[in-house]
């Protein structure tokens, strides 16, 4: 019996291991380009070191069970009458528990820091039209922009509503997503952290064009930013 | 096939009904039958039309002919109640309303006599889960090719033959005949064959409910597909048809919003029926301690679409008011709320997803316990999680919520109780595996599926723990990430143990054994190409792809094409089910009664079972997997009059 948990564990370790190369050999999440996208990548991460380990448990009591304990089909033979163990059961009720409890109250964390206005953010106002964005900088004068032009460090809170039916504004590398919906105004935080041009997607099905309901989104340093704004100003 | 003969005296009794009346001609067009079905459904849409157009006309309002109004109403309510009463469904009780004779053991529509008996309502539960699941497995294909097609076009980025419109109405129709006309109706299907006999029972509690409630169905699917035919193509909102999007949209939509209350009104009668059946029509000796784990996640799942199914009903009939009345429940130009749309929705959709999971969970109990010898690991936890899920099941819906601007309080609730289905979801994979250890492992075609499931419902679920945690979901939530985590659950999860249950019951349904060496190819044909067809859909979907769209950024295009060989290696994959289920139907070896020699009692009647299940009443006097325990029996069989005494003692 012993040498059989050895040989199980090996199993585990083994089928952990190579789950474990998937999981840092491919680059599953895109560029974190946001200081709250840097948050959901570290929950993203706790939750993937746990799903490693029951995926691995369950996976190899599969793989070892069947190797171990496979018989013809012709085998006619009954397995030992084993009706239940209590003890085992509480431990795979309460193991569980635990660890979602976990990534539930680390997950409220997280939430609860992305969703905390600093003082003064940037206030752009999203309105989603099928099948295009339309971004109003109300902090300058209501300027309008087709493309979203952010400076670099600095607290955005996007406001956002549809004029039609319901869209979602999203930034992969921001990690942040929210639904813009007729009739109500929602709203969504993100502090870029990195330069560069990223894109705008409706993720919400909006109709036949929504596949192509995209828009630019530049993250720029704060001078470019303000030579931006006079630009458009002007 | 399930084939039975009248008995010589039943004959005697009701000779009128054995030698009817009239001719044959006679009874082919005014007898209960299909014929009568397509020319009654005519003459009741004829009746609508004449309705609608009528009540206008009265009241002067303009146009008299309105077609948008018309549809609705002559085509998809009058003229599906036309032929549910010229196919005959109805014939008992409008005979017993106006008064002419009707005869409670009239059982001539009971059983199946030739394969025609399968084409006309019949009230034998065992033909009726046949009709199920042919029924079922017919819209699977359709919906499955329908994959292919959009599969085809996802290939490279951009659009290359089909048109944005027909990509969004095949998404859709996919998806609705999947969940409504296949997972659904197909679990049922197998619980209709299975249930009653397992209970000891002669049929259902109400064996012309019973029918009727799958006449329903074929009715939702010809109006899923008619939408094809509709003037602006059809319903392509996704199956989740959000509101107000869905109230903009040509008349295709309305297709789906009626398609849905037949398809549900089938799932609620079925339901109750399973309810009523599984209470009171038990074999004595079975308390709900000894009933199999299938008895008891059918009993749950029945509770779950007995209370949330009328919500989605009423979702889509808001949505139709909107479109056609011009109510405004969901448009805010009118005071309407637009997220309310998706909170009654997904009160049903969420729930629906353990509707689609529970029934498996019962089938895939029954296969490990039987293949690995074992006793179920856990029975009472077991069924006791059964009923967790069932609670908590309510208390989730809005976690498909998350980024759609609802009230921010809500979120860290609704993600605490949906981890917390974890639980109870744990309990279970860790008691099949615990069945497994230990025991006489025989890897059998239903097996396979049984463990494919195991660890790919696995995986369905940890995707779950990611999306259940909202900063996690506001990252991946409407990108293919969601796409994976859904069919991992319920590809992997309830179609791998449909499979398992349609291989387990085929020698009890067909008193035939399919071809082990073909079941075993088709399970690993089908494992690994879903696994290569959804698998890089996590990929793909967290670096940026979001569903639902037919062009997609050029850097997702290589694994984009992988994954379209991949779904097509996988639809050829069905061909090998269908070849082996066909040709053992026909001329496969003869099954026993019991080849898995499992405990349960429809393995202790012939395969396939008598026209009333029992000619002997059971005494149930154990649990239902004692294996390996010595002399253990599930039940015992006793002459009728000992049992009735027993039952009413």
């Amino acid at each position: 019996m012993r040498k059989g948990i050895v040989q199980l564990v090996a199993i585990a370790v083994l089928i952990g291991v190579l789950v474990t190369l998937v999981a840092v050999l491919f680059q599953w999440l895109p560029t974190s380009a946001s200081e709250e996208f840097d948050r959901i990548q570290d929950i993203y991460w706790f939750a993937t070191i746990i799903s490693i380990g029951i995926f691995a448990v369950v996976a190899a009591v599969v793989v070892y069970s069947v190797w171990k304990w496979r018989v013809p089909l012709d085998d006619d033979a009954d397995g030992p009458p084993i009706h239940g163990h209590t003890g085992l059961e509480i431990i795979w009720t309460a193991v569980p528990a635990i660890l979602v409890i976990a990534i539930g109250i680390a997950s409220a964390v997280v939430l609860s820091e992305n969703g905390r206005a600093g003082e003064r953010p940037l206030q752009v106002n999203v309105v989603g039209q099928q099948f295009t964005w339309k971004f109003v900088y109300s902090d300058y004068g209501d300027l309008t922009s087709g493309e979203l032009v952010l400076p670099v460090g600095r607290e955005v809170r996007f406001t956002m509503t549809s004029v039609d039916v319901i869209h979602s504004f999203w930034v992969p590398n921001f990690g942040q997503k929210q639904d813009a919906v007729p009739g109500i105004e929602t709203t969504i935080l993100v502090t870029p952290k990195r330069t560069g041009e990223f894109a705008v997607i409706c993720a919400e099905l909006c109709g036949l064009g929504h596949a192509t309901m995209r828009a630019k989104a530049r993250v720029v340093t704060q001078s470019e930013f303000d030579a931006w704004v006079k630009e458009q100003a002007g | 096939m399930t084939t039975t003969q009248h008995e010589p005296e039943q004959v005697e009794a009701y000779p009128e009904h054995f030698e009817p009346p009239h001719g044959p001609t006679w009874r082919l067009i005014f007898g209960p039958g299909l014929v009568r079905g397509v020319w009654v459904a005519g003459l009741f849409f004829v009746l609508g039309m004449l309705l609608v157009a009528g009540l206008r006309f009265w009241w002067g309002w303009d146009p008299v002919w309105l077609w948008d109004v018309i549809l609705p109403i002559a085509g998809m309510v009058t003229a599906p109640i036309g032929f549910l009463g010229g196919i005959g469904a109805f014939d008992y009780w409008l005979h017993y309303i106006s008064g002419r004779p009707t005869r409670p053991e009239d059982h001539s529509g009971h059983g199946a006599r030739t394969w025609k008996d399968y084409f006309r309502v019949n009230t034998d539960h065992k033909v009726i889960g046949i009709q199920y699941l042919v029924t079922t497995f017919t819209f699977f294909t359709i919906g499955g090719l329908m994959a292919m097609f959009f599969r085809a076009e996802l290939a490279q980025p951009g659009l290359q033959f089909l048109d944005s419109q027909t990509f969004n109405g095949l998404v859709s129709a996919h998806a609705t005949l999947m969940i409504f006309l296949f997972i659904i109706p197909a679990f049922a299907g197998i619980a209709n064959f299975v249930v009653p006999l397992m209970l000891g029972a002669p049929d259902m509690a109400f064996p012309r409910l019973n029918a009727l409630s799958y006449w329903l169905l074929p009715i939702a699917g010809v109006l899923f597909l008619a939408s094809f035919l509709a003037p602006g193509g059809s319903f392509a909102t996704g199956w989740t048809g959000y509101a107000p999007l869905a109230e903009g949209q040509p008349l295709g939509q309305t297709f789906f919003n009626m398609g849905v209350q037949w398809a549900g009104a089938s799932s609620v009668m079925t339901a109750l029926n399973f309810l009523v059946t599984i209470i009171t029509m038990r074999a004595p000796g079975m308390t709900f301690w000894r009933m199999p784990l299938l008895v008891w996640a059918n009993f749950t799942t029945s509770l779950l679409v007995v209370i949330a199914t009328p919500f989605i009903a009423g979702s889509q009939f808001f949505v139709m008011f909107d479109r056609i009345m011009h109510t405004s429940f969901f448009t805010p130009e009118g005071g309407g709320y637009a997220l309310g749309y998706q909170h009654i929705f997904w009160f049903y959709s969420h729930p629906a997803v353990y509707i689609m999971m529970l029934p498996g969970f019962g089938i895939v109990s029954e296969v490990i316990s039987a293949n690995a010898r074992k006793p179920i690991f856990g029975y009472r936890l077991m069924a006791l999680s059964l009923v967790g899920i069932l609670f908590l099941g309510f208390s989730v819906w809005a976690h498909h919520m998350f980024v759609a601007g609802m009230a921010d309080w809500l979120r860290v609730p609704m993600m605490i109780t949906t981890l917390l289905i974890a639980i109870p979801t744990g309990i279970k994979v860790f008691s099949w595996i615990a069945t497994l250890w230990r025991g006489r492992i025989h890897l059998t075609t239903p097996m396979l599926f049984a463990l494919g499931f195991v660890t790919m419902f696995v995986i369905g679920g940890l995707s779950g723990i990611y999306l259940g945690s909202v900063p996690i979901d506001i990252a991946a939530s409407d990108t293919y990430f969601i796409v994976a985590h859904i069919h991992y659950v319920l590809f992997g999860g309830s179609v791998f143990t449909i499979f398992a249950g349609v291989y387990f019951w085929f020698p009890k349904m067909t008193g035939r054994m399919y071809d082990e060496r073909l079941g075993k190819l088709h399970f690993w044909l089908t494992f690994v190409s879903f696994n290569a067809t959804f698998f890089p859909m996590h990929y793909i979907g967290l670096r940026g792809m979001p569903r639902r769209v037919f062009d997609y950024d050029e850097a997702f295009g290589d694994l984009n094409f992988v994954i379209t060989i991949a779904s097509f290696v996988l639809g050829a994959s069905f061909v090998v089910f269908v070849y082996n289920v066909v040709q053992s139907w026909v001329r496969g070896p003869v099954a026993d009664a019991n080849p898995w020699r499992a405990h349960s009692l429809e393995w202790q009647v012939s395969s396939p079972p008598p026209i009333f299940n029992f000619d002997e009443i059971p005494q149930v006097v154990g649990g239902p997997y004692e294996y390996g325990v010595p002399g253990a029996r599930h039940a015992v069989m006793r002459s009728g009059e000992a049992a009735r005494e027993v039952q009413h003692a």
